[in-house]
């Protein structure tokens, strides 16, 4: 999302408000067709443009399709629901057929990032991506299997857009298709906006379902929470319940006024942090170029602290626009923050980072390996069993970043320090260190926030640069060789 | 939603103070003295200058309180130093050169010796483009951080007069003017003088404090292309220049702002030094030296430049063809490090005279 971007969405929220305000009544009818089409029409506004002929519009549509598929088979589709079903089919599909006749209209400004297909092709994919959609619901509705290949599909996909070689492959496949140049295949042609939250959102829904706690929800809701616009680019990934408790809260005028007020500061504080702070904080942050020609010293330290500051208000800033932007509809979006640099652990930091994909992995992963650790029949002793699960979930948390070496280094690095700092906790405690109050405690507490902060800082050195070599030699100019 | 209104309000009232406070006192001129660099961040070798600002962490910008502030000889001078400023365009600036290996850098390497004692002490105040105008506008802010001695390192791709504008002089018209009063001198236009490019300055101005970070960290002011497209070797048959006709004539030529130079430099003396070009052995290099020079206006040149310094008592020194034209880079008068280091010994001798 860049500033107009943020402007356009900012302006129907404050229209959205002003309008609830006029017709409360009307308001609530209104309220999820103008989420649904502003969401659906953002796919495709947000979608960054690909060398690779049409991709940019079929993504979009993917999503559309993979996220329809995914309520085919994860909702009871009750007879009295047939009709508005079809009517969010329909409004889905008109607003496609629009984006799809911008190809016909010359635009003062730029709107998609490339060309839309043909009207031919775009209704020839819709049909295909309709009965899809369709023989999902008629042959898979509910079935333990389905939701379990589903979950299957979804992760190889992620995987397969994760790592490099597949997607690579896959640009070259797709750019035979289109007779465009193999020779010039890259993993970089697949920039598919927000499917890593997309996709965790819906296998979300389809463990959910496996575990019976899914909620009922309709075509429309079910769209609308996994592609809500503001939490398209950046998350925060919410879980579905929270979410369709908001969408289907009445509309109380007090409410809303006090979401305006709220939605107006944090999406400021977010654009302030995201393009004041962090672009600022880009111009000398740690990156392949530069990490390359740093020479030993203290200001190779400052290079790395610029990283860390600067991934911290551009990610944050994006989750306070999110958040922001939610606003103004009535959907609290969870907080993904919470001054994570102060916090005295790793364990805490882990606990304050990124929070809705550490609660995504303790849930989906952390919690049922846990339960399966403690089985007897494996004989694995506590301390074990915390290693296995903090390792394999930071090792996971690192993979969904990207699938390379410096991703895994990433992971390792953390899970080490998750490790390390748990056996310090425990062993402290016996010793009655843990409680050590006064002038004292203060300070092993200042201190515990400096050492946490380094250990995230030196982190992100595998985290930013693309080789194992770089981040060795940017350790060793830190060290001042 | 009253409390949307009154926010929007004071933000659009804040705005405006601003933004109109901005336009009547114009201060990013005045807040370019006030720099990190020399202080906080080491000075830059040579002003800065740069066409890819993330990669380069350098950038052009026309603010010369800034720029100035930036350099090391904004630093206090040390009592056994003899101060030398080097003035030129991109070849003294070292265009393609690592700052390590500039002209100024090479002859720092020398250790040279004053003939009192002091060590002399070398200060890279080229930058790139010809204009003899902006060599000295460069010149006279230069002569604030007292200099010793001044060389200024000229070629003849900066004398003509249609050269004499550049977006230094533009930007400082006023004190460019002062240099050669009798020329009317282009400023930037009141289109261009805007709000808007006010406000870019002043971004600049911010950019150049943050890459200080990236210059102390690196030790890296320019971007340096792995690859680059090699000098011209051979020519159209083609001896133009400039539009002007044979023989060449001193009103062809800026020559009023070499005698402004030596004005500026006052009591501090001057040596002019022809800098070497490319001289190439291609096709139909029997009419030209190189892209810039056709060979009669080269020729023209260097015996008109000899009969200036003897009628006007400048020291000079003709360093045409001292480098091989094996040590040019991508232009005829851009240098390798080897050839830097050729024309810093012709001039290391030059100085020890």
């Amino acid at each position: 999302m860049n500033l107009a971007h943020i402007f356009v969405f900012t302006i129907i929220g404050v229209m959205a408000a002003v309008f609830a305000r006029w017709r409360p009544s009307l308001w609530s009818i209104v309220r999820p067709w103008v989420m649904l089409v502003v969401s659906v029409v953002a796919l495709f506004w947000l979608q960054p443009g690909t060398p690779i002929r049409n991709l940019a519009f079929w993504l979009p549509i993917a999503s559309l399709v993979f996220t329809a598929g995914t309520w085919a088979i994860t909702q009871k589709i009750a007879r009295a629901e047939l009709r508005p079903t079809m009517i969010t089919g329909l409004v889905i599909v008109a607003v496609v057929m629009l984006m799809a006749l911008l190809r016909e209209v010359e635009l003062p400004f730029t709107f998609l990032a490339a060309r839309p297909p043909s009207e031919l092709l775009v209704v020839i994919g819709l049909v295909a991506g309709i009965g899809i959609v369709l023989l999902m619901g008629r042959a898979f509705n509910l079935k333990p299997r389905a939701l379990t290949v589903g979950i299957v599909v979804l992760i190889g996909l992620l995987i397969a857009l994760k790592l490099e070689p597949i997607t690579a492959l896959l640009s070259t496949g797709l750019r035979a298709l289109n007779a465009q140049n193999t020779a010039e295949a890259s993993a970089r042609d697949l920039s598919w906006l927000g499917f890593s939250y997309i996709a965790f959102r819906l296998i979300h829904a389809l463990r959910e379902r496996q575990n019976g706690k899914l909620p009922a929800m309709s075509l429309r809701e079910f769209m609308i929470y996994v592609v809500f616009f503001p939490a398209l680019t950046a998350g925060p990934i919410d879980r579905s319940e929270r979410f369709i408790k908001d969408l289907r809260a009445p509309y109380s005028a007090e409410a809303a006024d006090i979401a305006s007020a709220d939605a107006l500061r944090r999406t400021l504080i977010g654009i302030f942090k995201k393009f004041a702070l962090a672009d600022t904080l880009a111009l000398i942050a740690l990156n392949e170029i530069n990490a390359g020609q740093l020479r030993p010293g203290l200001w190779a330290w400052v290079v790395v602290y610029a990283y860390a500051l600067r991934i911290y208000f551009d990610f944050s800033g994006y989750t306070d626009i999110a958040i922001g932007l939610g606003r103004w509809f009535g959907i609290k979006l969870p907080e993904n923050f919470n001054r994570p640099y102060l916090k005295p652990n790793l364990t805490q930091f882990w606990n304050s980072w990124h929070i809705t994909l550490s609660q995504w992995f303790r849930a989906y992963w952390f919690n049922p390996l846990a339960r399966g650790l403690r089985k007897p029949s494996l004989h694995l002793s506590p301390v074990s069993m915390i290693f296995i699960g903090q390792a394999s979930t930071m090792l996971l948390i690192a993979l969904w970043h990207g699938i390379t070496l410096n991703f895994i280094a990433w992971g390792v690095w953390h899970a080490l320090g998750l490790f390390v700092h748990n056996r310090w906790a425990d062993w402290s405690k016996t010793r009655g260190w843990a409680e050590t109050l006064g002038a004292w405690g203060r300070l092993r507490q200042i201190g515990s926030v400096i050492a946490t902060f380094h250990f995230v800082a030196f982190g992100w050195i595998w985290f930013a640069l693309p080789s194992l070599d770089l981040s060795l030699l940017t350790f060793r100019r830190l060290v001042g060789q | 939603m009253k409390t949307i209104i009154r926010i929007g309000l004071k933000a659009l009232a804040l705005f405006v103070v601003f933004n109109l406070a901005f336009a009547l006192t114009r201060p990013v001129p005045s807040l370019g003295r006030l720099s990190l660099y020399n202080s906080v961040f080491p000075g830059r070798q040579r002003l800065p200058w740069g066409e890819n600002a993330a990669l380069a962490y350098n950038l052009t910008l026309n603010n010369l309180n800034a720029m100035i502030a930036s350099h090391e000889i904004a630093r206090a001078k040390a009592a056994d130093e003899y101060r030398v400023v080097l003035i030129g365009d991109s070849s003294t600036w070292g265009f393609l050169l690592r700052p390590e290996d500039t002209l100024a850098a090479k002859l720092n390497a020398r250790n040279l010796m004053a003939a009192d004692g002091r060590r002399m002490r070398f200060y890279n105040i080229g930058y790139p483009d010809f204009s003899l105008t902006k060599d000295a506008l460069l010149l006279s802010r230069a002569m604030r951080y007292q200099p010793d001695l001044v060389v200024w390192l000229v070629t003849l791709r900066s004398f003509p007069i249609a050269a004499q504008s550049h977006a230094l002089t533009q930007a400082n018209s006023q004190e460019a003017q002062a240099i050669a009063p009798t020329r009317p001198m282009t400023s930037v236009t009141a289109t261009d003088s805007n709000l808007e490019s006010a406000r870019r300055d002043l971004a600049d101005l911010i950019r150049l404090q943050l890459y200080g970070v990236m210059w102390a960290a690196t030790g890296v002011d320019q971007y340096l292309p792995a690859t680059y497209e090699p000098l011209q070797r051979d020519f159209d048959n083609d001896d133009s220049f400039f539009n002007l006709k044979q023989p060449l004539s001193e009103d062809d030529l800026a020559l009023d702002v070499l005698a402004a130079g030596k004005r500026i430099a006052g009591t501090v003396p001057l040596l002019v030094v022809n800098e070497p070009i490319f001289v190439s052995a291609g096709r139909n290099s029997d009419i030209r030296y190189n892209f810039f020079y056709p060979r009669w206006a080269y020729d023209q040149y260097r015996e008109l430049m000899l009969r200036q310094a003897a009628t006007q008592g400048w020291r000079y020194v003709d360093l045409w063809n001292a480098v091989p034209p094996s040590d040019f880079t991508n232009s005829a008068v851009h240098l390798s490090p080897t050839g830097s280091q050729v024309l810093a010994d012709q001039l290391a001798v030059e100085l020890g005279r």
